[in-house]
């Protein structure tokens, strides 16, 4: 799905390669956008927890602090990698990757604005989910190869949060794709159509389950006992330094983003305006057009929301306590979306709210 | 050779690399991880075969669930080399049947293939709006539905059989029940006692410290 102006540039090249250099080049704009917002996000954090606790944050580095994370890269560049003694050598320098990638790959098949996704592949949930599962080998990598005790544990935590949220995570899927009646993410944006279409409205305890299954996929706060400095000093990455230590970081940002975008397409319409099928005044009416701009302002500013309530919930809550967490997913989550899948099943029957016409 | 071919042949090759590499790591989590690479690579070959729910769903299974869980275990243990090869002269027989009926057994299917008895004919490429997906899943829920309950029943039961197996109630055990500690009250666990303030007698203050 070359556009025709890129297939014009590109016309004296084969077919095959044309398809290498198109994609190549959306995949470098979008692994450098996805960076970029990362970064602003590391700052946003800083100011958005600075102020909900009442500090100022970093305002330092340029007007506002927003050369902050321009800064902090330049530190982390500059910095040794420590490699342990006793570590084994090429997983300890995969692993980062291993975290990095699935994240990153994820991105092309978010539908991003109307009638634009990189990839619009018909099993795209599956993928996501296929991807994001993936991304564990990282941490439990990282924590295996440092051959430290510390790094180990936290490798453990990692291993068995991640694989419980993710059954959670999936049923809570279930329900999206019973309405949609697709695994094509722009398709189940398009089902959202009309008023009160998003899915949120029918499955909010679907909604909750997966927007916290993500949080605790994440490893973010309060779910952040796979690095928890009080116990495990910093968890599965306490013996990275420098520049792989960041790409850790960039990992759990770049997944953050993906899990906020991903519950703006499964349950808030994604690039579709939340006023769809209102009679608005003439000069709002640009709000609803089918622009590729206005889409993708919708779906950022959903993405933004959803990030801010990642950094919310951070400066709010303590952390979970291990069983605690455990105790969540299995008993509470899995349960809760297990019945919600059996509502929806009444209402697809009765042909009520998404199933209606 | 098209591209096809050609990736095609060097993903298969990887995979042949990476089988071997399985089963000769020494290192335990190097097996394993070599099988991941295994698995993926399988499942690029069927994402040529335009099998991508397939091949996405053996990521999603394989590599997602089984092989972390896999880890997990082999991580954990610490396997000895040594003692794990000690039986190996005398069930070098036994693996040696073994592996020469793998061997015919494979043979044979390609000499009835050869025969052209049942061959199935080579994969077309799928026309366009085609939804390997929605092929699936229609095949699936119509056809083979009864099939696919009774594998689900299967499965589920498995579960319920797996966590009966490992769950023993022990008499004496101290357990968390969360639900009472959660509805817990003030007055359930102490009692306020009003008492009358007493003046300190003379006779009996403190003695002073110097």
């Amino acid at each position: 799905m070359i556009p025709e102006i890129a297939a014009d540039l590109l016309s004296f090249l084969p077919q095959w390669i044309q398809a290498i250099v198109w994609y190549g080049v959306v995949a470098v704009i979008l692994f450098i956008s996805v960076i970029l917002i990362m970064a602003f996000l590391t700052l946003a954090e800083r100011r958005v927890i600075g102020s909900i606790q009442a500090r100022i944050g970093p305002n330092r580095v340029g007007p506002f602090g927003i050369l902050q994370p321009f800064a902090d890269v330049l530190k982390l560049l500059v910095k040794e990698i420590v490699i342990p003694e006793k570590s084994n050598k090429f997983l300890f320098l995969l692993a980062p990757l291993l975290a990095l990638i699935p994240a990153l790959c994820t991105w092309a098949v978010v539908p991003l604005w109307p009638g634009f996704t990189v990839s619009s592949i018909d099993a795209g949930l599956l993928y996501i989910l296929a991807l994001t599962s993936a991304g564990v080998y990282g941490v439990i990598l990282a924590g295996w190869a440092a051959n430290s005790k510390y790094a180990f544990l936290g490798a453990m935590r990692a291993a068995a949060q991640m694989v419980a949220y993710e059954i959670a995570m999936g049923f809570a899927l279930v329900g999206v794709v019973m309405a949609a009646g697709s695994l094509n993410l722009s398709a189940i944006i398009e089902a959202q159509r009309g008023v009160g279409g998003f899915f949120f409205w029918w499955m909010i305890p679907l909604f909750v389950v997966y927007f916290i299954s993500g949080l605790a996929e994440t490893n973010r706060a309060p779910f952040d006992v796979v690095e928890g400095e009080s116990e495990i000093v910093a968890g599965f990455h306490v013996e990275y330094s420098g520049m792989a230590f960041a790409v850790f970081f960039v990992a759990e940002y770049v997944n953050m983003i993906l899990i906020s975008a991903l519950t703006a397409v499964f349950f808030f319409g994604g690039w579709l305006s939340p006023f769809e099928g209102w009679n608005l005044p003439g000069w709002l009416a640009w709000i609803n057009t089918p622009h590729p701009l206005v889409g993708f302002l919708w779906l950022f500013s959903k993405i933004a929301f959803f990030l801010f309530c990642f950094l919310w919930f951070r400066a709010t809550f303590p952390r979970y306590r291990y069983d605690q967490i455990m105790r969540l997913g299995w008993k509470v989550f899995i349960p809760v979306t297990l019945v919600w899948i059996a509502v929806l099943m009444v209402l697809a029957y009765c042909k009520i709210g998404p199933w209606a016409g | 050779m098209t591209i096809t071919e050609i990736l095609f042949y060097a993903f298969s090759a990887v995979l042949v690399v990476a089988a071997l590499g399985v089963i000769t790591a020494r290192n335990p989590v190097h097996a394993a991880l070599f099988l991941v690479f295994a698995f993926f690579n399988s499942a690029v070959i069927w994402l040529l075969l335009e099998a991508e729910f397939l091949a996405i769903v053996l990521v999603l299974v394989y590599v997602g669930a089984v092989m972390v869980l896999f880890l997990f275990v082999v991580m954990m243990l610490d396997v000895d080399l040594a003692q794990m090869k000690e039986g190996f002269t005398r069930y070098a027989p036994l693996g040696i049947i073994i592996a020469v009926l793998v061997v015919v057994e494979i043979g044979s299917v390609v000499w009835v293939k050869h025969l052209g008895v049942g061959q199935q004919s080579a994969a077309v490429a799928v026309v366009e709006g085609y939804s390997n997906t929605r092929a699936l899943g229609e095949l699936l829920y119509t056809k083979y539905l009864y099939p696919f309950e009774l594998a689900a029943m299967v499965l589920l039961l498995a579960i319920v059989a797996a966590i009966v197996l490992t769950m023993r109630h022990r008499a004496g055990l101290k357990a968390q029940d969360i639900a009472a500690q959660v509805a817990v009250r003030a007055k359930d666990r102490i009692r306020i006692v009003k008492m009358d303030a007493e003046k300190p007698s003379e006779t009996s203050s403190p003695e002073k410290q110097p």
